[in-house]
Formats: C-alpha cells, structure tokens, sequence
C-alpha cells in the first residue's frame, strides 16, 4: 500500500515535469544514481542492449517487448500479462525488482528511497520521444577502466570448457537465471562478462568468493565461461 | 537412444512407480541397456545427485545411470538448522528425485544397497535385487561410531536426538526445544573431527539460542565439545555475546568436555565426572563414512575411505569413486558444497572413462554461510587443487566481527540464493 501510493505520488510528480528533464537538478542527481544501473545498462545516443535492455524510451513500452533482446521468461510473460512501463510501474520495479516481476534476471536488490527513485526516473525521462541530440549512450564496462589488454578480450573461449568450469558457478548463481540474493549471470554479453572477472582477479570489484573464484582462473578460462554464459538460460 | 520412447526409458517410469517394480525389474537395465556403460550412484544427497545427474545430463543418454537412495523425498542436512530457529519452513528442505528420473532418464531405485561385490563390480540391495556396474559412485554420507558417547546409541535417538541426519530426528528436536520447560537446559555434546558440516554444530546453538530467546528467554544452553578449536568460532563467539548473552556455556576439553557420558533414562549428562540434569540432549556422535563404504572394502582405519583427488577414485578400488562427508581427501570440509563439487570432477572423470568424452582439469571449492541470528550471516570459504597426495587448499577467506548489519543482511540473502541454486543442481 505504502509502495503503491509512493509509486502513484512519483508517477504524479514526473507527469509535472517536463518531458525533456534532463538538465533538471533532480535529472542530474538521477544521473548519478544510474552509475549503479550503468554496468547493466545503456541509455542515450547508439546505446545497445548489454546485460539488460537499452533504456531509451522505456516510458510507454511493453515489458519484455524490445524483440532483439533476450528477455527471461518472466519478463516476457510480465509483458503479456500487459505490463507496460510507467513511471509508477517503473518506480515500483526500481524499488524492489522481484516483488513486481519475480524470477526476472534484473541483478539488483531494490533502491529503497523514493525520491532517489524520483530522481532516477526523471533523468532516464530524458531519453524518449525519440530526440535526435541525446549524449552518447556510456558503455557498461570498458577494458581501459581495469587497464585490459585488448587482446584479452579478443580471446575465443571454448565453450566446452566453460561448460565444464560453468560446474563451479551454478553451485551459486541459477542456472535458469533467476536472481535470489546472487546474481543472475546467464546471457551476458562476452565483453561484459569477461571484464567483469577481470575486474574481481584484480580485486577492483569486492566479493571474496568471486575474488577467490576469478583469482585462479587464466584468461583463456574467463573466455571460456564468456563464451558459455553468452547463452541465454532458454536458448537452444 | 531415444529417452522417451525407448523401452528403457518405459522401464525407468516403471521403476518410479514403485517400489516393488523395483525390485524385481532390477536385472532389466542391463539387458535393456545393452552395449551402454553402466553406472551405479549409491546416495541421493549432494554427492550423489549430483554425480547422477552430471554423467546422465553430460553424456547424452550415452551412460545408463541408476541411483540408489532408499528415501523417496530427500530432505537437505544444510538449511536444517534454520528450520530449527524457525527461519525455514519443512517443507521448504524436502526435495524429489522426479526430475532426475524424467529430464535425464536416470534410474531412480528406492532401496538400500547393502553389499558391493568388487570382482563381479555389483551392487547388492537390500531388497534382495542387484545392480551391475562398469562405475560405482558411492556417496552414503555418514554414520556413527558406536560408543564414542558412553551411554548412547542408535536406541537412544528417540530420547537424545543427534538430528545430523534430516528427517525426522530434525523435526522431533525442534519439539522437544519447544517444549522445554521455563529456565530449562539444552545440551549439546559436540562431535570431534572429523565430522560433517564443521560450523553446523555451532550454527545449530545460535538458532536454538534464537528460539529460546523468544519463548524462553531464562532457558540454559551447555555445550559438551571434545575440541579445542571449532570452524568459525570467533564469528560464532561474537555473535553469541552480542545476540544472546549470557546464555550460552561451552565447556572444552580443557574443563572436561571431552570426557562425557550421558545417561538417557535420567535426561542427564556427566562431564568429567559431574553429572547435570538437562531438559533436552542433542547427542552428535563421533563420525565414520556411510556404512556401505566399508561393506565394499574400501575405508581405512580411520573410518573414511581414501581417494584419488584428480578422479575421486576410491585408492582402493579404481571402479568405485567415492564423494563428500565419506571421501577422505584432503583439506575440503565434510559439507554438501564440498560434495556438489567434488561430484563434478567424478562425473568428468566417469565420463572420460566411460566414453571417452574430453577431461579437463579438476577445480574443488566449498563455500559454508551460517546464520548466528536474524539477518546476521557469515560464511568461510576455500578454492582446491588436487596433487597427489590430498585436495589441497589453495585459498580462502573468511567473513571478520565487525562488519556492517547491512554486509551481514546481504550475506545470509545470499545464502537463501546459494540455496535455491545448489538444490536446482541437484534436483533440476
């Protein structure tokens, strides 16, 4: 009840503003808050589907419903259902993901304040209608920012081998990509995947069991689980 | 082979149906299944489950895979302590093996196998079929040692329960905590190592100490342990002061806890000599390897049977791989982690044997969350190798006093997490 009634006050709020907020204070505080959105997902000029969907003009779309991006079965069936982000579904999704789309592979625990939440939303706000001068979508990981080689990221994985290293994985993160207090870690994007382990073996991303986990994994092995992870848990 | 319409395939149905099919349709896999390699899996927990379904899943209908397990719905030792401090529902524990007899075709027989013949690489069951095999896996998980606790045996578990097997012993333990008198005692008499689930004993004291501090707030808990030292102590220690202070003794081998007898009619326990009414006594024997491990030969003196770490095969006997609490291998705990990953390794190795399919190297890692009150989770954890001599210990690490309730919240969330994904990669 308290949720809904914040979700509906937020809904009213961004209704007032204008539809090109971003370059209002609470856009620009929205911003900052999407850094931890950001390693997921895109929003702006070129941005593509990473981890999660893109996230130009999100407002008024179907859940589940971009048709190049591999939804999980229950986005999609939540966007048969006639989900349809709002700004109140949006803010009732931001914070607490499962609770309005359970077994989604969204890997994030809830943003409990609404006026972050508010704030959030009004930036992202910015990247509809379909307007031609949006800033440049960032990317969600870059190699450069944990000093990667290129090359690394050039490496073809086997995936027979990541199948088989993937054993040491699904002891935690699901196998059918649901997310329930660990990460879901199924459909990634290769890039994202393999900087993401770069990032724990150097321990710039902090997890003790993933920087025990990544820490005796060779590069020619993060590549081999890329390449198995890259499969979406209902793919063929 | 085509799982669902071969005449195997039938069988295996057959065999869920019923017990009794079971037993006198035991002889059918091997002729039904002829020109395939034969694997045995004796023990539907961690190790097992896991083993079956990995060869059956990975091999493509190219191995016949049968499991044993006598129970019908397998109920998890890990997450027992948390139904017992009211965290977890029963049922919530209890898991079928539907899924591993209809998504990979594995032969589920509900029996006990009471006899392994080596020279004729058969397993005998206690229904009085047999089973043939190219591979055994044995995954029995433990016994007790007789007389380690003066005054206590298997007859006695109804009275003083060791609830270290989930199942009813786990249910009837929680009742009698319930039903303590005001101000009364809980004790427990810790096992010595080697025991399964290191931190299980101490997690099992925090969710007692959860529910007395509740519904019985002036109640007592003593511990009776043999050990100096036990897994995650300082974490454990610290959480008792801070949640339940006050209400928790351990009494260590320096004051006697290693020297103990109870006396069941009584409901007392003596401890070097002094004997103390209690109101519930939850007696954790000494441990051995599933009974069925030394019936085939393969323990040594120290109860355990020895394997080979890069294959899990028993030193013994290289038909015969055995997995988690009953493998003595090296550095890994005695815990279901340890056994879904040792699991792994064996049915790459049973593979390769059997089939020839590609075998890379062998990873072992465990990781063990406990919950010492609401929302305040910890965990240790480790990664492996295997040399020749041991599973050795590469690395690890270990979750400090001190940290954030919200890094302590996340923690046990990720236990729930760990839950739902080990279960499914056993069961699924």
């Amino acid at each position: 009840m308290a949720r809904a009634a914040a979700g509906l006050l937020a809904a009213a709020l961004l209704a007032a503003l204008p539809a090109a907020g971003a370059g209002s204070a609470d856009a620009e505080r929205g911003h900052a808050l999407f850094q931890q959105c950001k390693r997921c997902h895109q929003a702006g000029a070129g941005a593509e589907h990473r981890i999660g969907p893109h996230l130009n003009d999100v407002f008024g779309r179907t859940a589940g419903s971009l048709a190049d991006y591999r939804y999980s079965a229950a986005m999609k069936a939540a966007g048969a259902g006639g989900l349809v982000w709002t700004g109140a579904t949006l803010d009732a999704f931001l914070a607490d993901p499962p609770a309005l789309v359970p077994h989604s592979r969204m890997s994030f625990s809830g943003m409990a304040a609404a006026d972050d939440r508010a704030a959030l939303l009004a930036w992202l706000r910015g990247f509809g209608g379909g307007r031609s001068d949006l800033p440049s979508a960032e990317p969600t990981a870059t190699p450069e920012e944990y000093g990667l080689d290129p090359a690394i990221l050039a490496i073809r994985g086997d995936p027979e081998y990541g199948a088989y290293l993937a054993g040491e994985c699904i002891t935690c993160h699901r196998a059918d990509g649901t997310v329930e207090g660990i990460p879901s870690i199924t459909g990634w994007p290769p890039d994202d995947f393999v900087i993401a382990l770069h990032a724990y073996r150097q321990g710039k991303r902090v997890h003790p069991a993933m920087q025990l986990v990544a820490g005796r994994l060779s590069d020619e092995e993060i590549a081999a689980l890329a390449a198995h992870f890259q499969r979406a848990e209902d793919d063929p | 082979m085509n799982k669902s319409n071969g005449k195997g395939g039938l069988s295996r149905r057959g065999f869920l149906a019923s017990a009794a099919a079971a037993t006198t349709a035991l002889s059918a896999p091997a002729v039904l299944a002829e020109g395939r390699p034969r694997v045995v899996v004796v023990g539907g927990g961690a190790g097992g489950a896991t083993a079956a379904r990995y060869i059956a899943k990975d091999s493509d209908d190219a191995v016949d895979v049968t499991l044993v397990e006598p129970s019908r719905a397998y109920y998890t030792c890990f997450f027992s302590n948390l139904y017992i401090g009211g965290f977890r529902e029963w049922a919530s524990l209890g898991h079928s093996y539907g899924a591993l007899a209809a998504n990979h075709g594995i032969n589920v027989v509900h029996d006990w196998a009471v006899s392994v013949d080596r020279d004729k690489r058969s397993v005998g069951l206690a229904g009085g079929g047999s089973l043939a095999y190219d591979r055994l896996v044995l995954s029995p998980g433990i016994d007790f040692r007789d007389g380690s606790v003066p005054g206590w045996d298997l007859s006695q578990q109804n009275r003083m329960p060791h609830a270290y097997k989930a199942g009813s012993q786990t249910q009837l333990l929680r009742a009698q905590i319930e039903a303590m008198p005001q101000g009364g005692t809980y004790c427990m008499v810790a096992p010595p190592n080697p025991f399964r689930c290191p931190p299980g004993p101490y997690e099992r004291i925090s969710m007692v100490a959860h529910v007395l501090k509740q519904s019985n707030p002036t109640a007592k808990i003593l511990i009776a342990d043999p050990k100096e030292k036990f897994s995650k102590q300082g974490l454990f220690e610290d959480g008792w002061q801070r949640h339940y202070p006050g209400m928790i003794e351990r009494v260590g081998p320096d004051f006697g806890g290693g020297n103990v007898e109870v006396r069941p009619e009584a409901m007392e326990v003596v401890i070097d000599g002094e004997a103390t009414k209690v109101d519930v006594c939850n007696v954790i024997p000494a441990q051995q390897a599933g009974r069925i491990a030394a019936l085939a030969g393969i323990t040594d003196e120290s109860g355990w049977a020895p394997i080979v770490p890069h294959t899990m095969e028993s030193r013994a006997d290289a038909n015969i791989h055995v997995l988690g609490d009953a493998a003595l291998q090296g550095d890994m705990p005695k815990s279901g982690f340890s056994a879904n990953s040792q699991a792994k390794v064996c049915a790459m190795a049973v593979r390769g044997a059997l089939t020839g399919s590609t075998v890379f190297p062998p990873r072992f890692s465990n990781t063990c969350w406990s919950l010492i009150g609401t929302d305040d989770g910890v965990k240790v954890g480790a990664s492996y190798e295997a040399t020749d001599e041991k599973i050795a210990k590469i690395d690890g690490f270990i979750s400090q006093t001190g940290e954030s309730a919200e890094l302590r919240k996340a923690t046990y969330e990720e236990s729930l997490g760990w839950y739902a994904a080990i279960t499914g990669d056993l069961f699924g």
